[in-house]
């Protein structure tokens, strides 16, 4: 290759990559970076943040301090939130797993013509509105719905009190599945579409049963895709507030909801940071530590 | 009895009749080979065998047990598929071992057969690899080793070597040919290639939309195919329009049309007046500048109207006088021989009364 010729070829590379760099350094770099800085800061008189630098009598001095992580890490209930949260999370991540699993097998072993009408079933609800969608939860769940009636009503036969659902954990798993299933089921369907069904074939002849070709050759087969749909679903569910906000009542609140508070309620910016902070790291953590396992054992 | 037997076994797809009332023994410790043109329904015959699909009509039994509603897991036969299908998530030694597995025997052994199978088929070192560090010829050993290793009854392989080059078709066959002599298992092996049938198999069954054709040994259905189907589909041939003049004893004279009057073996059953076609290989048939009188040998004289030249041998089109053209082939490996002929070159054909086979179907 020639000189210019390598030239335009680094252009185009420039040309194709630079736009969402460029995105990412501007809506998602300096952000972090932002966020990182207001964790060491002092919280504003009002709200907000101090100012970083201050003016005193010895000249200028740079305002930053560990405080808002000792505060953190000296008072047990943040740490149990996060416990909780992950607890949450861990829950929905599983049941995503069960209901998607055999739906996604499904679709990819329907017909050709009538996977994509399938998928389409999946994304439907993503034409509405998050906000409403959960909000017809509440109204499933409530003490007013059938639902909840018929349900009280059949276990009342077993001589059981009725139960209330709305605000509830239950009602926040419930919540949660329910908004994560697609991101689970798109990318098992994703990845077992995929599967090359001779491969069940050969295993049939050499002796496998049903459950042995699922078990040996189509599950370990679609692990990377099991993992992809794992942190679709359990990062955003780790961090949420929306759902545990408006179904899960005073019981029901997660990590999310304590960091809505810091910079909504209690107006405590630098601290609201701290909780990001963590959370992120603990997400990045668990991440890569799953992404390290997969690669360990050769299954991505 | 027969290990396989099919009993005018039939399947029907719509109004498609795949396999048409077939019926085939294939004996314990054979190589058989189905044979046959693409869409000749020789892989719905083999799948109907391993269990993948069932016969509209007819039986299939295995060593005297009707196979019918018995699923692929449960019958003692095993395929190498076209694709091998070899477990890309599981090392050479696991692929080998799933039918170990499967069929719950203790770890201890297992580890012990794969180690011997590796070695059986020149892979031993190899158990760690994964299928995609494989060449093509080591991924046909692995599930070949894969397929033997629980000694099925009954080993089906689906034009095996179609993907590999011909050097290393060549090479396969020869080991499978070996391999097959040595576990003693039954070979049925499906292809479309027809020098690979003549290589490997010991009986070949020719089959064509759906039928079987001719049922022989290679050297047989070469050298005497039943029908003008065989005669061209394996090997070549030159197909010559052909009535029967004359009975004479062992012999018949044919008319063929446009050429003139041959000699060749009389078929049992042949009347006079018959007609068919006269099958000749092209490497009966010599090609001469000048040729010596021999009452045996049909003779023409002819033209030179093309040759193809194909390495070890080249196979000349002679045109006669009338039009009709007929092929005939030389070794280039004749001792003294020095003399190419050209397209123009005027030459002699001739070939001996038993060398072509008078077909009437």
């Amino acid at each position: 290759m020639s000189a210019s010729a390598a030239r335009v070829a680094r252009l185009h590379k420039w040309l194709i990559g630079g736009p969402p760099l460029a995105y990412l350094l501007l809506f998602f770099a300096i952000p972090t970076l932002i966020m990182v800085v207001a964790s060491f800061r002092y919280p504003g008189e009002f709200s907000g943040l101090a100012p970083l630098v201050e003016e005193s009598d010895t000249g200028r001095i740079l305002n930053l301090t560990v405080e808002n992580y000792q505060r953190f890490f000296s008072d047990f209930i943040y740490a149990e939130l996060f416990i909780k949260s992950f607890g949450y999370a861990l829950v929905t991540t599983v049941l995503c797993l069960l209901i998607a699993y055999p739906l996604a097998l499904l679709i990819a072993r329907s017909p050709k013509r009538n996977r994509d009408r399938l998928v389409l079933l999946v994304i439907l609800p993503f034409w509405s509105n998050f906000l409403i969608r959960v909000y017809a939860w509440m109204i499933i769940l409530g003490p007013q719905s059938v639902f909840v009636g018929g349900f009280n009503a059949f276990i009342g036969l077993f001589g059981l009190e009725p139960v209330r659902m709305l605000f509830t954990p239950f009602a926040v798993i419930v919540g949660l599945v329910y908004v994560h299933l697609p991101f689970m089921v798109l990318p098992l369907y994703a990845n077992l579409e995929k599967h090359d069904a001779g491969l069940l074939d050969a295993a049939q002849d050499l002796g496998a049963n049903a459950w042995q070709r699922f078990w040996r050759v189509t599950f370990p087969l679609s692990l990377p895709g099991v993992f992809a749909g794992a942190a679709l679903v359990f990062i955003p569910a780790f961090g949420i507030f929306a759902i545990p906000d408006l179904l899960g009542g005073t019981g029901g609140i997660m990590i999310g909801n304590v960091i809505k508070q810091q910079f909504l309620d209690s107006r405590d910016w630098p601290f609201g940071s701290v909780l990001s902070m963590v959370l992120t790291v603990a997400a990045v953590v668990l991440a890569g530590t799953a992404a390290l396992y997969a690669r360990r054992s050769r299954l991505a | 009895m027969a290990l396989l037997e099919i009993r005018n076994v039939t399947r029907r797809f719509g109004d498609f009749v795949a396999v048409d009332s077939v019926s085939l023994d294939i004996e314990a410790g054979e190589f058989f080979c189905l044979l046959g043109p693409s869409g000749c329904g020789k892989t719905t015959l083999l799948r109907m065998v391993a269990g993948f699909d069932a016969p509209d009509g007819g039986t299939i039994r295995l060593d005297g047990r009707d196979m019918a509603g018995i699923p692929p897991e449960s019958r003692d036969v095993h395929t190498v598929f076209q694709s091998y299908a070899l477990f890309p998530h599981m090392s050479v030694a696991d692929n080998i071992a799933f039918p170990l597995k499967m069929s719950k025997v203790p770890d201890e052994q297992i580890a012990r057969r794969v180690e011997e199978a590796l070695e059986d088929v020149s892979l031993t070192g190899m158990s760690k690899r994964f299928p995609s560090e494989l060449s093509g010829g080591q991924r046909q050993r692995v599930a070949v080793a894969r397929a033997l290793i629980n000694r099925p009854k009954l080993l089906l392989l689906d034009e095996p070597l179609a993907a590999l080059d011909a050097k290393l078709k060549e090479k396969m066959q020869l080991e499978l040919i070996t391999l097959q002599k040595e576990v003693g298992i039954a070979f049925v092996y499906v292809t479309h290639d027809q020098q690979e049938a003549l290589a490997l198999a010991h009986r070949i069954a020719v089959m064509n939309k759906g039928r079987v054709e001719q049922l022989d040994e290679p050297s047989k259905i070469y050298g005497f195919p039943k029908n003008r189907f065989v005669a061209d589909f394996i090997g070549t041939c030159n197909i010559l329009e052909a009535e029967v003049l004359e009975l004479n004893g062992a012999r018949m004279r044919l008319s063929i049309a446009g050429l003139g009057e041959v000699e060749t073996s009389q078929i049992e059953g042949t009347k006079r007046g018959a007609k068919g076609v006269l099958a000749l290989r092209p490497e009966q048939v010599a090609i001469r500048p000048q040729l010596a009188v021999d009452p045996d040998e049909n003779r023409f004289v002819g033209k030179v109207f093309d040759f193809l030249y194909l390495g070890d041998v080249t196979v000349y089109v002679v045109e006669l006088p009338n039009g009709s053209r007929v092929e005939a082939m030389l070794p280039n490996s004749a001792p003294g021989r020095a003399k190419f002929f050209e397209p123009g070159d005027a030459v002699d054909i001739s070939w001996r009364y038993d060398a072509g086979r008078f077909l009437t179907e």
